[in-house]
C-alpha cells in the first residue's frame, strides 16, 4: 500500500479486533503531515484505540493502513513506535520517579544528552517540582510531565490521548499554546478529547468516531 | 543491550528505594513466615535443622512471587507502558535489566532470611554460609524465571493466581535443586553438582528470555 507525499496517516477499512470485540469498524482516513486533528466522541467510540493503532501499540485485525511511513499491517511497529509520542490519560511515566529521573530514563533511553532535560522542565513549567515524585504531582503537573517525556524526544508524530482531562483553564491554554508551537514546527498533532477544542487559535481538523468509526470530518 | 538492561536495572531499584516495597512488605512478610515455620516445627531444634533447608526455600518462593508481581507492577498503566513502548528499548536489555533488579532485590531478602534461618530454624553457621554461592546462583535463576513467567501472566495486570500456576514447573527443579545444595552444605557434602545444575538453568532461562521478552511484551 501506498500513501500520498504529504500524507503520514493513511488507513483503509481498519479493522481493530481485540478479544473478538471491534475496537475499530472500517476506519479510513488521512491524514497530512504538519497538521492539528482533533478526535471527538463518546466514551467507547475508538478514539483511543484509533490512536493506539496509529502509533503501531496496536495491531491491526484487517483493512490496510499506512502511519509515519510504516504499514500497519506488515511493517515494523517497534520502528513506527519510535516514531511517535504519546501521551496518555491515564498517566505515561514511572510513578515512584521523581520529574526529573523520569526525564532522565527517558534521556538515557534515547541517547539524549542529559543537560537537555532541564530546559525542558523549565519549557513545562515543572522546574521547581524536578525532585518531586511524579504521583505526588497535580493532574495538570502529570500532564505537563508527560509532554516533557515527548519533548525530549521530538518526534514526528504526537498522539495525545485526551490531554485536557482535569485540567483548569490555565493548564488547557499551556497545552493549546505548546500544540500551536509544535504543529508550527512541522510536527502531526493528534489529539483525543470529549468535546472540540475551545481555543480560537488552533484550526484543527475535527474528526467525530462513534461505534468504531468515522462519522464526521470537519473543521 | 547491556547498556538497556544496566539502564532498567538501576531505575527499577531507584523505584524500589523511594517505595520501599522491600523494606516494608517483603522483608516483613518473609521474616514472618520463617518465625511461623519455626513455630509450627516446634521446640526440636534437630528437626528445625533438617527442614531448615526446605522451609527457607518455600519462604524464598513466596517472597519470590510477591517481587514478581512488584517488578511487573512497576511498568504500572497502559499509558506508561505505552510511553515505554514509543522509548524503543531492546526487549533482550529490558528482560535483562529487570531480572537483574528483581535478582538483587531477591540476594538482599536471602541473605536477610538466611540469617533468620540461623536463629530460628538453627541451621548450623559455618553450613549455612557454605550455601551462600548456590543460594545466589539459584536466586538468580528464580528471578529470571520469575521475570519470564510474569510477563507470560500478563505483566502484572492478569489474575494474581496464574503466575504461581504457570511458574511452578520453571519454579519447582530450582527449590529441588536449591534444598539439596543446602542441605548438601549443612553435612559437609561435595555441591559443584548442584553448581552446575544451578548454572545451566539460570543459562537457559536467561536464553529463554532473550529470545522471548519482546514477543510477550507485544502480546
Amino acid at each position: 500500500m501506498t500513501s500520498s507525499p504529504t500524507s503520514i496517516v493513511t488507513l483503509r477499512d481498519a479493522v481493530v479486533l481485540v478479544g473478538g470485540f471491534p475496537l475499530l469498524s472500517g476506519v479510513n482516513l488521512d491524514l497530512d503531515e504538519g497538521t492539528l486533528s482533533v478526535v471527538t466522541g463518546a466514551n467507547g467510540a475508538g478514539k483511543t484505540s484509533l490512536l493506539r493503532l496509529i502509533g503501531g501499540l496496536v495491531g491491526l485485525s484487517s483493512g490496510t493502513g499506512v502511519a509515519s511511513g510504516i504499514d500497519l499491517a506488515s511493517g515494523d511497529l517497534r520502528e513506527l513506535r519510535r516514531r511517535v509520542g504519546w501521551l496518555g490519560h491515564e498517566g505515561s511515566f514511572y510513578d515512584d520517579l521523581s520529574a526529573q529521573e523520569n526525564l532522565v530514563f527517558a534521556a538515557k533511553a534515547l541517547g539524549r544528552p542529559i543537560d537537555e532535560i532541564a530546559g525542558v522542565l523549565e519549557r513545562v513549567g515543572l522546574t521547581s517540582r524536578d525532585s518531586t515524585l511524579a504521583k505526588h504531582l497535580s493532574a495538570g503537573q502529570r500532564r505537563r510531565l508527560g509532554l516533557a517525556w515527548i519533548l525530549l524526544r521530538r518526534p514526528q508524530l504526537w498522539l495525545l490521548d485526551e490531554p485536557y482531562a482535569s485540567l483548569d483553564d490555565e493548564g488547557r491554554t499551556f497545552f493549546d499554546q505548546l500544540i500551536g508551537d509544535v504543529v508550527k514546527s512541522g510536527a502531526t498533532v493528534i489529539v483525543s478529547a470529549h468535546d472540540p477544542l475551545r481555543s480560537s487559535s488552533l484550526h484543527p481538523r475535527t474528526l467525530t468516531m462513534a461505534g468504531g468509526l468515522v462519522v464526521g470530518d470537519g473543521t | 543491550m547491556i547498556r538497556t538492561a544496566l539502564l532498567v536495572a538501576a531505575k527499577d531499584l531507584r523505584i524500589e528505594r523511594h517505595s520501599r516495597v522491600l523494606l516494608w512488605q517483603v522483608l516483613p512478610f518473609g521474616v514472618m513466615g520463617l518465625v511461623l515455620s519455626g513455630i509450627a516445627l516446634g521446640p526440636t531444634h534437630a528437626g528445625h535443622s533438617s527442614a531448615g533447608p526446605g522451609l527457607f526455600y518455600l519462604v524464598m518462593l513466596l517472597v519470590t512471587l510477591l517481587m514478581i508481581n512488584r517488578s511487573q507492577a512497576i511498568e504500572g498503566s497502559s499509558g506508561t507502558r505505552a510511553s515505554v513502548a514509543t522509548l524503543g528499548l531492546d526487549p533482550a536489555g529490558v528482560f535483562l535489566g529487570k531480572a537483574l533488579a528483581l535478582a538483587v532485590e531477591l540476594w538482599i531478602t536471602g541473605v536477610v532470611l538466611l540469617a533468620g534461618a540461623v536463629l530460628v530454624l538453627h541451621t548450623a553457621l559455618v553450613g549455612t554460609l557454605q550455601a551462600l554461592p548456590s543460594v545466589v546462583l539459584i536466586l538468580a535463576a528464580l528471578a529470571a524465571a520469575g521475570t519470564l513467567y510474569g510477563a507470560l501472566s500478563g505483566g502484572g495486570q492478569g489474575p494474581a493466581t496464574l503466575l504461581p500456576i504457570l511458574a511452578l514447573p520453571a519454579f519447582a527443579p530450582l527449590l529441588i535443586a536449591g534444598e539439596r545444595s543446602f542441605s548438601a552444605s549443612l553435612h559437609g557434602a561435595t555441591l559443584w553438582q548442584w553448581w552446575v545444575i544451578s548454572l545451566v538453568a539460570l543459562a537457559a532461562y536467561l536464553a529463554i528470555g532473550i529470545l522471548l521478552y519482546g514477543v510477550l511484551e507485544d502480546s
